[in-house]
């Protein structure tokens, strides 16, 4: 088997008192799209950016395609893609240049950085706007840029950080299929999202809390995490509905989808089953429909996860 | 009575139609959704919604007044929360609601009880002396949303609320939101999540400046065509030779361990794992899922609102 595209060990990263990163481990083979969550300010970015080198660890090991950051990171940046969280392109450049800056300042060689620009151009749909500056474009197109600028020089390891905040369903596709193409030509693929349809698009994910690493799995697998079952019922009058559901200890997830009222119950049977619920519902002067079963998704287990770690902080 | 009419709204940016005859109404206390992809023309509505720019043709109604006769009126029926963070980073959390309250020029006392409530509201209380720009993602957004709705407006506005928030502080966003109707406030928002979109009673799906559909999001995602199917294998990628050139096969999504299937054609699952079986392809699974908001955000858009 081929070696580790990244290999961290134990990596700690404190800012004064703080510890943003406690001791974090993880591996991303190659061919290999493993997804990072976890709430903001977890530690996601300070991670990346130390797998970057764009910041010393306090202490820990990264290990990029056999290669040690902390002593070969000049080395290590022709084998690394970057894609920021905030688009970190040059505005007055147009499309095109700041492609053929950036493949020249990662060492594409000069006889092929043209018909690479030209390829993920096209690949990218970024044809029409290649003369325009890169500040001019919309945001799906920035997004599309910086990968594009990002996967120039053939990376093994490609490092995106919320990659489609802010971008439509459509671009948001396109994208992931291009990362698809990417790990399925050898390339690993690190990524942070908070959209959870991203999660589900992973071949592994790995859920960080307060600097920790809580869960990893396939996304099937943290799906087979969820406790109890999730059902949802037609409701109304639905404001009403949702705080009589908030009221009752034994319902988690409690959440509402327009008219439909979403809760997990931990029992089958009892006054805590799915349809005892709907039941009780209707005696408080809610009209219902049948409850149906709702299928877990990644976001459900993510909330579980979370739901008893201490309150956020301002 | 509807709290927001819209009808023939056109607006141009030059040579630019941003918006083409769009016509919409939302019904009191309702909780109306935007989607379209970028550029679509969702926050040009959204700014002719809020008076911050005048339309080159239509008519706008928030509230039962006309925006467009009466902007002065109709911004005290309004709240607006902007994409991007737009309060005073050096002021505290309570001096940004107090300065909002003086712009609007409110009772100082109805104003003060609003305060308190709307501190109470979103847990803010206890980060009064803050400075807002040293919140959080999710609590600046609490601290929008308390600014915007201060001054107790009909119609609240909220122009890609969570865009970067996490899920937790999007739960809990939404949360507040839902309060809301019930105090016979409407609410217009756009969002570019699909989980978002279907929190809300209704949704209009924009794209190049037309109105392409409206309903819920039952029934935007019962007009995606065939059957939705999930196949998980190791193999993805001889899954996706097998059913190449099949012309049954609609469209397929690569997920990690999956691939998602759209198959017009009777005994879909049946035909799909006949299909594997004949070229050797191995799966773990062949199930029928449901389409999602998504999937016809996806084949709406691309068909241009024919499907």
């Amino acid at each position: 088997m081929s070696q580790p595209a990244l290999v961290v060990t134990d990596l700690v990263r404190k800012f004064g008192d703080f510890t943003a990163v406690d001791h974090v481990s993880l591996e991303v083979q190659p061919g290999e799209v493993f997804g990072f969550l976890g709430p903001n300010g977890c530690g996601k970015s300070t991670t990346i950016k130390m797998i970057c080198g764009l910041l010393a660890p306090t202490a820990g090991r990264i290990v990029v395609d056999g290669l040690d950051v902390a002593t070969q990171a000049e080395a290590i940046r022709a084998r690394l893609g970057y894609v920021a969280q905030f688009f970190n392109l040059y505005d007055t450049l147009t499309v095109r240049e700041n492609l053929l800056f950036f493949g020249g300042v990662y060492g594409v060689p000069a006889g092929e950085l043209e018909q690479r620009v030209d390829h993920w151009i096209d690949r990218l749909d970024l044809g029409g706007v290649a003369g325009q500056r890169a500040g001019q474009i919309s945001v799906g197109l920035q997004r599309s840029l910086a990968l594009a600028a990002a996967v120039l020089h053939e990376p093994v390891m490609l490092l995106l950080d919320e990659p489609t905040s802010g971008v439509d369903p459509v671009a948001r596709r396109a994208f992931f299929e291009v990362i698809a193409e990417l790990a399925a030509s050898g390339a690993a693929v690190l990524v942070t999202t908070h959209v959870m349809d991203e999660a589900e698009r992973c071949h592994r994910l790995s859920l960080m809390n307060r600097g920790r690493l809580v869960t990893e799995g396939t996304p099937t697998e943290i799906r087979a995490l969820a406790g109890g079952s999730i059902w949802q019922v037609e409701v109304a009058p639905a404001g009403r509905a949702l705080t009589l559901a908030e009221s009752r200890a034994d319902l988690s997830a409690v959440a509402l989808f327009g008219t439909k009222l979403q809760y997990r119950v931990a029992e089958e049977n009892g006054t805590g089953a799915p349809e005892a619920v709907a039941e009780w519902l209707r005696e408080q002067g809610i009209t219902t429909g049948p409850p149906k079963p709702v299928r877990p998704t990644i976001e459900h287990v993510f909330l579980q996860v979370l739901r008893d770690a201490p309150e956020e902080q301002p | 009575m509807n709290a927001v009419v819209v009808d023939g709204l056109t607006h141009r940016f030059g040579e630019v139609t941003a918006l083409d005859d769009v016509s919409f109404e939302v019904a009191e206390s309702e909780i109306f959704g935007l989607i379209g992809p970028d550029g679509a023309g969702k926050t040009t509505l959204m700014r002719l919604l809020a008076g911050l720019l005048t339309p080159n043709g239509g008519q706008i109604e928030l509230g039962g007044v006309d925006v467009l006769a009466d902007p002065e009126a109709a911004k005290q029926k309004l709240g607006y929360l902007s994409q991007v963070f737009s309060l005073y980073g050096d002021l505290t959390i309570g001096e940004n609601l107090d300065f909002v309250v003086e712009m609007f020029q409110e009772d100082r006392a109805v104003a003060a009880e609003a305060k308190q409530r709307l501190l109470e509201m979103t847990d803010l209380a206890r980060f009064v002396d803050r400075q807002a720009g040293r919140l959080s993602g999710g609590m600046k957004q609490k601290l929008g949303l308390s600014c915007a709705l201060i001054h107790r407006p009909q119609v609240l506005l909220l122009d890609e609320p969570t865009t970067g928030v996490d899920p937790l502080s999007r739960r809990d966003f939404w949360r507040l939101l839902a309060d809301l109707p019930g105090q016979g406030v409407t609410i217009v928002l756009s969002s570019p999540y699909m989980d978002e979109a279907a929190r809300c009673d209704r949704l209009a799906l924009i794209d190049h400046g037309r109105l392409l559909a409206t309903g819920t999001a039952d029934e935007l995602a019962a007009r995606v065509k065939g059957t939705m199917l999930e196949v998980v294998s190791r193999d993805l990628p001889a899954v996706s030779a097998a059913l190449a050139g099949a012309a049954e096969l609609l469209g397929e999504t690569t997920f990690g361990d999956a691939l998602h299937v759209r198959w017009d054609g009777p005994d879909a699952e049946a035909a799909v794992l006949a299909r594997l079986q004949a070229a050797g392809v191995a799966v773990q699974e062949v199930i029928e899922i449901e389409a999602g908001l998504e999937d016809a955000f996806v084949e709406l858009v691309s068909t241009g609102g024919a499907s």
